[in-house]
């Protein structure tokens, strides 16, 4: 959003938000749909004053207009500062361009290196978000139905000491841990299995496990609170009439819990495709995954434009995917983030 | 309820692997800042030694990023818990026409990718104050205090907005009725009531901004977090010295969760303590009134 244009816009976009909230209030009132004191006369002048600028402040200087002014940026060629603005600065698909067949000069067709990368990520971030469903629904479960109040608690505080130790830190454990003379090796030399210290970093298994590890409690924890507003007649009334237990799993618990469900999934697939601190400690150079792709865009590449598409893809191909996927099982948006 | 010993068996099997899983990789991290190898290993442990803290405390960039990211965290509660409170007081009050919509914007940072707000945040800001001649606001501090905010209000929101739900307004409106003004309402009413999830959101909202990375790395520019720096570290090569900052964090988290227990244990304790003594009260009251005689 160079030039005057994009300051209108910055200025512009919060006006108009506010005399439309404003317009609508006024509707409402005059049709008689909203009764009761207004905005102002309910709050009082100065703390209506506090939330319409904190709200204001935050919806569009922090949230909204950012993600605009990437979306322009994506558009627009790569220029030296003193340029911008001018004449050159036309709008072009020329960074989505690049994604897909790369460089003009080279002769490869495709740009092979960076779809292949960009569909791996998803790719394994969904195995990712299903494995760690799977590890996570049995604890989720036990938490909430049949566990004694003392025992919920030291799994609760056992659950919350590996979160706050930071992304870049859980990573580096994983280093540590498989390295070729790290404890997992040693094991694996000294019970014969192998002779050799295995690489697991160049295989990627370090990055795979690291990222299943970094995100394990963002499943566990809306599984639990889900599974928790069940009630626990329901699962008694099942197994009174006979039912078998993985009858109860699939037909009682898992359709209660399915907000939950969904919004862990989301949340452990959203923040797998996009990890960054995972694939920079435990990638090795030939690693594929596109979050360090996007990286090198902005900081070896020098291409911001460039980058803020790549980044674009990432995100509209993932929120397209989350909400492809809710839809199937019926599901809204709101429901999960609530 | 029946449960065959083999199924107690598998399940308490499951529970130890996950356990395993969660806890194993830290608790190898942690005991190789106690090893003196150079290289973080476990086995052999070939002596024990703390020098691996010693070296961690002489690191300049580690200390000063460990300031910065105290600081960071400090102005990211001071941004994202009134930011959270006025986004909750705001959903309550929206048209419901308008509502889904706000909160569709509102939310949205949670699920969007740490790196793409950091990188759109720069962008913006990067645009903004050149036009508007505020280029002392391009700084990296300050936009990584915004790209935080804009997630971890977001958390905030969540937080004050399940115990607003349970606010009473008829205690609003007795507080007018009887002459309060709304600021007075606000202050002495409202927020008393909202005070355990403002302070649940700050614990929360600190401990987000100190260990993010995703967001910081882009945001952060020029300056330095304990972050930026591990990470910068992390590509040069590994020392002990990473693991020691792990031990130390992880025995400050443990540290502050007991704490957190007592604190909690007491409150409940004192708070069935009121409810007998409450009890008791209103006993003895009737008791005491001459109950009307019977006919």
């Amino acid at each position: 959003m160079s030039g005057i244009g994009g300051l209108t816009l910055t200025i512009g976009l919060p006006l108009i938000a506010a005399l439309v909230l404003a317009a609508l209030s006024a509707y409402e009132r005059r049709t008689g749909t909203a009764t009761g004191p207004g905005f102002f006369q309910r709050n009082g002048l100065a703390i209506g004053l506090y939330l319409v600028v904190a709200v204001g402040f935050w919806a569009f200087f922090i949230i909204l207009l950012p993600q605009l002014a990437m979306v322009d940026m994506s558009f627009r060629p790569k220029l030296p500062p003193a340029q911008m603005g001018g004449p050159k600065d036309l709008y072009t698909l020329e960074n989505y361009r690049y994604f897909l067949f790369g460089s003009t000069t080279s002769t490869a067709e495709w740009n092979w290196i960076h779809i292949k990368a960009f569909f791996l990520t998803i790719g394994v971030s969904v195995v990712i978000t299903a494995f760690n469903f799977v590890i996570c629904y049995p604890l989720a479960f036990h938490m909430a139905q049949s566990a004694t109040l003392a025992r919920l608690r030291l799994l609760l505080l056992l659950l919350i000491i590996p979160y706050w130790v930071n992304e870049i830190l859980r990573a580096f454990a994983f280093r540590v841990l498989l390295s070729s003379g790290g404890i997992i090796n040693q094991l694996l030399m000294g019970s014969g299995l192998t002779s050799e210290p295995f690489d697991f970093l160049a295989a990627d298994i370090g990055l795979y496990m690291g990222l299943s590890y970094a995100y394990l409690l963002m499943m566990i924890f809306p599984l639990y609170n889900a599974i928790e507003s069940l009630d626990r007649n329901q699962i008694e009334a099942a197994r009174d009439l006979g039912a078998p237990w993985w009858h109860i799993h699939a037909f009682i618990v898992m359709p209660h819990s399915k907000p939950g469900i969904a919004s862990g999934c989301t949340l452990v697939f959203m923040l797998t495709a996009g990890a960054l601190a995972a694939p920079l400690v435990l990638g090795g150079p030939r690693t594929l995954w596109f979050t360090p792709i996007v990286y090198d865009r902005f900081y070896q590449a020098f291409n911001w434009p460039q980058g803020a598409a790549y980044a674009l893809i990432l995100l509209v191909t993932c929120i397209v995917f989350v909400l492809v996927v809710l839809r199937a099982f019926r599901l809204s948006l709101g429901e999960i983030t609530r | 309820m029946t449960v065959s010993p083999f199924q107690r068996i598998l399940f308490a099997l499951y529970i130890a692997i996950f356990f395993v899983y969660l806890l194993g990789p830290l608790a190898v991290m942690g005991a190789s800042a106690f090893n003196t190898p150079e290289y973080p290993q476990v086995w052999p442990f070939e002596g024990f030694t703390l020098d691996w803290f010693g070296k961690l405390f002489a690191d300049q960039d580690m200390m000063y990023g460990l300031k910065m990211s105290l600081w960071i965290g400090l102005l990211v509660v001071c941004i994202s818990v009134p930011i959270g409170l006025a986004g909750a007081i705001v959903m309550t009050q929206i048209t419901p026409r308008a509502r889904s919509l706000y909160y569709l914007v509102v939310v949205s940072p949670v699920l969007t990718p740490g790196i793409i707000i950091g990188i759109s945040t720069v962008v913006f800001w990067r645009q903004f104050t050149g036009q508007t001649g505020t280029r002392f606001l391009y700084d990296g501090v300050i936009l990584t205090v915004f790209g935080q905010a804009s997630f971890i209000s977001a958390y905030c929101m969540l937080i004050i907005l399940a115990r607003l739900q349970r606010f009473d307004r008829a205690q609003e409106e007795a507080a007018l009725d009887l002459g309060a003004s709304y600021p007075q309402v606000f202050f002495h009413i409202l927020l008393p009531f909202l005070k355990p999830a403002l302070f649940s959101a700050a614990v929360l909202a600190f401990l987000s901004s100190f260990e993010n990375y995703n967001t910081t790395t882009f945001s952060i520019l020029s300056e330095k977090t304990l972050t930026t720096v591990l990470a910068g570290r992390m590509r040069q090569g590994t020392t002990p010295a990473i693991s020691a900052l792990a031990v130390i964090i992880v025995a400050v988290t443990v540290l502050g969760a007991i704490v957190y227990e007592i604190l909690k244990r007491r409150a409940d304790a004192a708070a069935v303590q009121r409810q007998r003594a409450a009890q008791a009260a209103e006993e003895e009251e009737l008791a005491g009134t001459p109950s009307p005689a019977p006919a």
